[in-house]
């Protein structure tokens, strides 16, 4: 595979990598810092004979990717805190419904407007949990502009393989920054799994608990309704056992698959105090690590947030502490700490600016 | 074919209260979807949340119940990434025009090429008979125990001004009517809105003095006034009484439609 070099915007590199991974369908709704991204697709998409809208507001987005989905379409939408906050309803919809479609996040300062132009991960909790009732996504979280490439193209192959919503939690830092960018001449595509006609359109004979997607206009007439709905498609709404055995299938479906999907690096594994960073703090942690090159210091550098792999924290066998710089008040460090023995520190970092090195090695200095 | 060749019959009995005029609707708005020669696979239903939105789940299509007010909105996708789907919207006048309004007022603006029915039955019905934007002023309900205060909205007002391409309003009394309504809206390229009114004894007539369905059919029945008639009227310089609505086609016209296949 051969492969040109650009150099790109982050969000620039987010709609590349969704137009390279067939991306046909995007509804948006302008905000800061990710309206390039709706700029660039609004641009490129109707030349590649694809559907850009702008919808009224982030609530019809989410809305219009959805029913766009149905139809076959791979669909997109990117926004930012206060719009993110719009779409939850709707994303608990696609949960309901396992509709595959992708969802980036380009987060600011917040809450509420908060500070529309500046850099944060605040949504990391509010991505898992912010719509009502149980259920489970998948969250990537990239670091570079290369990855806001790679993240986006395999956003979509997980959406459509797990028939899921998919989310690019993105930060204001990477959104904006231009960097050097390889863009490959080809990405690998992942297909939805087959439908077989005429079966119940929710059945699921599978190990791996997704069903096959009865696409619309294929004369399956399936029924979708976001309220509990048996093999049928049919709402069974008051039926306890039924409601338990789909939310579970739901949660179970993306969490027992976190380390077929999981994506992070190991580094020094037999070190005693040890990074763990996603976005934009992990290149703090490089920059430390490229001035102490201290085998002792470890770094967890992880791509998939959700569903978090807890198995890679017990690689670094001899680590006495980890430390989570996180450009919030430690939400990911909070679900770090559900998983080991050892101390867990954060290092929140609020206002919009990164950690700076110093920081970090002052963390790292402290006696504990 | 006929209308009855459309309906999902292993989803049936249906959820709809004795004495409910969804049902008319959904018989006259499938018998119009019949006329028109469609094949089941490239006509989808979609819906929002409340009474008039379980409509789709009977309809032996693909169809898409989705989050409340929201249809419009869900449907626009649909449209917009498979032009070649006959898409029905069926919405209530809760999920339209209080939570849905702004959905609504967008898509007629995009006048894009989506056939809405709005059953309004003038309450929330689902939830026990709440007040609705649409609820006329002095009317019961249990959030408006004292008479509705506020000013109702005008459905078909609201869609010509945001720039539908059709809108008429007809009742559940009127089903020929409406059959030949819905039709017209199929065929017209662009944005179609079909409001019709509709009793609900459970929710609405039982509070406002409807105690038998024929009473609110035959009073929606009686202060219909025909869009004909109401020009005349106001040509002639003669008042409108107040408790007058107007039914008929309200507007036709071939203002460039967002969604169609050229």
């Amino acid at each position: 595979m051969t492969s040109r070099l650009e150099f790109w915007q982050g969000n620039t590199a987010c709609a590349e990598g969704a137009l390279a991974a067939g991306c046909n369908f995007f509804g948006g709704y302008p905000i800061t810092p990710s309206t390039e991204v709706a700029e660039h697709m609004a641009a490129k998409l109707p030349k590649k004979g694809g559907v850009f809208i702008q919808m009224e507001d982030e609530i019809a987005s989410m809305a219009s990717i959805i029913g766009a989905a149905w139809t076959g379409a791979r669909a997109m939408t990117a926004t930012s805190g206060p719009g993110f906050s719009l779409m939850m309803e709707n994303i608990g919809f696609a949960a309901m419904t396992e509709t595959p479609c992708v969802v980036v996040n380009v987060q600011r300062g917040g809450p509420s407007t908060g500070q529309p132009t500046m850099s944060a991960q605040g949504d990391m909790m509010q991505v898992r949990f912010g719509s009502h009732g149980d259920y489970a996504i998948i969250a990537l979280c990239p670091a570079t502009v290369q990855e806001m490439y790679e993240l986006t193209v395999k956003a979509f192959n997980l959406a459509d393989k797990y028939r899921v919503p998919v989310f690019l939690m993105a930060d204001e830092t990477i959104g904006h920054m231009r960097e050097k960018i390889l863009v490959p001449d080809k990405v690998d595509r992942v297909a939805r799994k087959p439908f077989v006609p005429g079966t119940p359109p929710f059945r699921v004979t599978d190990p791996d608990l997704i069903p096959g997607f009865p696409q619309f206009g294929t004369g399956e007439h399936v029924h979708v309704t976001g309220l509990t709905h048996d093999e049928r498609g049919y709402p069974c709404a008051t039926n306890p056992k039924l409601h338990g055995s789909l939310v579970k299938r739901l949660v179970d479906k993306i969490e027992n698959a976190r380390y077929e999907m999981a994506d992070y690096d190991v580094i020094n594994p037999a070190a005693e105090q040890v990074f763990i960073a996603y976005g934009a703090p992990v290149r703090t942690v490089q920059q430390v690590m490229h001035n102490k090159k201290d085998t002792n210091i470890g770094f967890l550098r992880i791509r998939t947030v959700w569903p978090f792999p807890e198995k890679a924290l017990a690689e670094f066998k001899n680590a006495k502490r980890f430390l989570v710089p996180e450009m919030n008040l430690g939400q990911i460090a909070r679900e770090i700490e559900r998983h080991v023995r050892v101390p867990v520190r954060s290092i929140p970092k609020l206002g919009g600016e990164l950690h700076t090195p110093a920081e970090l090695v002052e963390a790292l200095e402290e006696k504990s | 074919m006929s209308y009855e060749d459309w309906y999902r019959e292993d989803r049936l009995p249906h959820i709809f209260c004795a004495g409910c005029g969804n049902g008319t609707i959904i018989n006259c708005t499938l018998a119009a979807v019949d006329s028109m020669g469609w094949k089941k696979e490239d006509t989808v239903f979609v819906s929002g949340i409340g009474c008039s939105s379980r409509a789709p789940g009977y309809i032996l299509t693909d169809s898409l119940h989705t989050t409340h007010g929201r249809a419009i909105a869900f449907a626009t996708g649909v449209k917009m990434a498979k032009p070649d789907l006959h898409v029905v919207v069926f919405t209530g006048d809760g999920d339209m025009a209080a939570i849905g309004g702004n959905h609504f007022i967008h898509a007629c603006r995009r006048n894009i090429d989506l056939t809405v029915v709005c059953m309004n039955n003038q309450i929330y019905g689902m939830t026990g008979g709440q007040g609705s934007p649409t609820t006329p002023k002095g009317c019961l309900s249990s959030t408006t125990p004292f008479g509705c205060a506020e000013t109702p909205f005008d459905l078909c007002d609201l869609a010509t001004a945001a720039g539908a391409n059709y809108v008429s309003r007809w009742t559940s009394y009127h089903v020929k009517e409406l059959e030949k309504a819905v039709k017209a809206g199929l065929e017209t390229p662009g944005f179609s809105f079909i409001e019709v009114l509709v009793q609900c004894p459970t929710a609405f007539g039982r509070r406002n003095k409807f105690r038998q369905v024929a009473d609110h059919v035959e009073y929606l029945r009686a202060h219909s006034l025909l869009k004909a008639k109401r020009d005349r009227m106001i040509e002639q310089g003669e008042d409108i009484p107040a408790d007058m609505f107007v039914v008929g086609e309200i507007m036709r016209r071939q203002r460039p439609a967002l969604g169609v296949k050229p």
